[in-house]
């Protein structure tokens, strides 16, 4: 079967300095994959060239088996790759539908001729997708920095979500959570595990790590220090491959 | 929030939202709700008390008499068309300081441009031919801070002060340091006439704020100037072009500020560089009692309308009961400090939740 995303032989240089080097990584339907490493290992470059921040300097990405080569991240979000921030790219003064359309603003027509915003379509689509998540908010009208930050990260997947994101890049997405939060997220990625979308974890937190991935890619140094599949490995084996023990 | 935390260890990941969450949720709004209507709640309290005292020293009555009515609300025009470009820009976090010599600059141009044009064109195409230009000729210095601001990183206060200076300059010398006075009888009805009792300006104003009221509240471009305000990163992320929006929002500041310039011309007959220089500090005044944060993000057009009435009413209100009209300038400071005030608490409250 044709792996959902892959990455073959990529590098990436600025300058003098190699960031990455020949890493080839797959990412099936409904597979968690954890990246993990080391500041400075190379994972941020990894994510930026599969989501069209970055150019890579050599390789490929593939999407579906077909070759991609996206210029912005707008291009690479049109093709279903959606990048979750750890700073939350969400409008804290606005609603969680404004969030969910913000800069493709659905519009309806008031007394048949005046364009307005169409918000009852927003909070619709809110409604539906974060009950999809399995997070149940009653305000739906309230901006989101009424909401906890748990519930702001399922807003920031709520989004890729609904714009049917295929393949959702998150950069520690539990890193500014507490304890009971970072569950709710951990518990969130299994629901996009089960609804076929494919996962790119980043995370420091090895605990989470083994809690919802599939499989792990540690990076060192910007190459592959190895990949195991989480049911085969331990924290210590982890822990080995990030320092080169 | 501890309860709420304890409640959902005790749930399966992934469960609902407790109860307690969603009560706090409602409590908070209902704070923020009084705090999004403290400009109304202000207004109300001026009125009432001028009111009580004009009925108390001189038996008379103050909001009920229709000369009241109009003459604050033509005194509300220029300050309240202001007000409603700027009310735009601080929701971006920016700051226009060149609204009042823009406004200043518009009043110098349309006097000249309808004396100019009054013998070749009569009188009512003339009038029409001067606020284009007017206006037209005020959205310049809005596109040169719009440039500065979206393309060069000026920061707004900086951009907009030198072209405080530029549209200051500019507006003397076109004006040769004196006012420019119109003859255009047309002109005067204009900013003199009513229908209905109503003054025209102040019609003119009232369907002019709707405008912007609709544009901000219901259009793409309100949404994204909120957005921007709140966080200009996720609105890049999120596909807004920043640079075209901001832009657009100087070129629209500067074209409320022309338009106030060039009622103020019909009011007086004449146009004034400096027409505009008392009024931008009121402007921003009004903005913030209205209930906009000046660090961006928050802000309302009907906000605004009220913080503006809110300064008339102080400013006419206190001539009216015959009060030193310095006093003004100390209960505007008052209202300003109380309402940030007020913005404050709320934040502290409604931001509770996250600072966990």
């Amino acid at each position: 079967m044709t792996p959902l995303l892959e990455v073959r032989n990529l590098s990436k240089s600025f300058g003098a300095v190699q960031a990455l080097r020949d890493l080839t990584m797959q990412v099936a339907a409904g597979e968690v994959v954890a990246l993990a490493g080391d500041n400075g290992a190379g994972k941020t470059t990894l994510i930026k060239a599969i989501s069209g921040v970055y150019k890579p300097t050599s390789g490929k990405v593939l999407l579906e088996g077909q070759e991609v080569n996206f210029s912005s991240p707008q291009e690479a979000r049109e093709r279903g790759i959606e990048t979750i921030y750890q700073d939350l790219a969400l409008a804290d003064n606005l609603s969680i539908g404004a969030n969910i359309f913000l800069g493709r603003e659905p519009m309806t027509k008031r007394w048949g001729f005046l364009p307005v915003l169409d918000r009852k379509k927003m909070a619709d689509a809110a409604r539906e997708t974060m009950a999809l998540l399995d997070f149940h908010v009653n305000r739906l009208d309230a901006p989101v920095s009424n909401f906890s930050g748990g519930q702001r990260q399922a807003v920031a997947i709520g989004r890729a979500v609904y714009w049917n994101a295929r393949i959702l890049i998150m950069d520690e997405p539990t890193a500014a959570l507490g304890v009971p939060e970072q569950r709710k997220v951990i518990s969130l990625i299994h629901q996009l595990k089960a609804q076929g979308r494919g996962v790119i974890f980043i995370s420091h937190n090895l605990q989470d790590i083994f809690a919802v991935s599939d499989r792990i890619v540690v990076l060192r140094r910007g190459v592959m220090a190895g990949e195991r599949r989480i049911a085969e490995t331990t924290h210590d084996e982890v822990v080995k491959l990030m320092v080169g023990g | 929030m501890t309860t709420d935390a304890r409640n959902e260890t005790e749930k399966p990941p992934g469960g609902h939202v407790s109860p307690p969450a969603d009560h706090a949720e409602t409590a908070k709004t209902t704070i923020q709700r009084i705090a999004d209507l403290r400009a109304w709640l202000f207004l109300a309290a001026l009125i009432v008390g001028f009111e009580v005292w004009s009925r108390l020293s001189f038996g008379g009555t103050f909001i009920f008499n229709p000369f009241n009515i109009t003459s604050i609300a033509i005194f509300a025009v220029a300050p309240l068309l202001l007000a409603t470009g700027q009310t735009f820009v601080i929701i971006t976090g920016g700051i226009d300081l060149s609204m009042g010599f823009i406004m200043g600059l518009a009043a110098v141009v349309a006097a000249h441009v309808i004396n100019w044009a009054t013998p070749g064109m009569g009188m009512p195409l003339a009038v029409l031919f001067g606020a284009l230009v007017a206006i037209g000729v005020a959205m310049i210095p809005g596109f040169i801070n719009g440039i500065l601001v979206s393309r060069l990183r000026v920061p707004p206060f900086i951009g907009t002060l030198g072209m405080f200076g530029v549209a200051r300059g500019v507006a003397f010398l076109l004006a040769g340091g004196t006012t420019v006075p119109v003859q255009n009888s047309f002109f005067a009805a204009l900013g003199n006439g009513r229908i209905w009792g109503i003054p025209w300006i102040v019609i003119i104003t009232a369907v002019f704020v709707l405008v912007m009221h609709y544009i901000l509240s219901q259009t793409r471009f309100g949404q994204h100037n909120y957005a921007i305000g709140a966080n200009e990163q996720a609105a890049r992320r999120a596909g807004i072009d920043i640079k075209a929006h901001l832009l657009k929002l100087y070129i629209l500041s500067g074209m409320c500020a022309g338009l106030a310039g060039f009622l103020y011309a019909a009011r007086f007959s004449a146009g004034a560089a400096q027409a505009g220089e008392p009024l931008l500090l009121d402007s921003v005044a009004a903005v913030v009692i209205g209930g906009a944060s000046l660090f961006g993000g928050s802000g309302t057009i009907l906000g605004t309308v009220a913080g503006a009435f809110v300064i008339a009413v102080i400013q006419y209100g206190l001539v009216f009961i015959n009060v030193e009209p310095f006093w003004q300038f100390i209960s505007v400071g008052v209202v300003i400090i109380i309402s940030v005030l007020i913005d404050q608490a709320q934040r502290r409250i409604s931001g509770g939740r996250q600072s966990e």
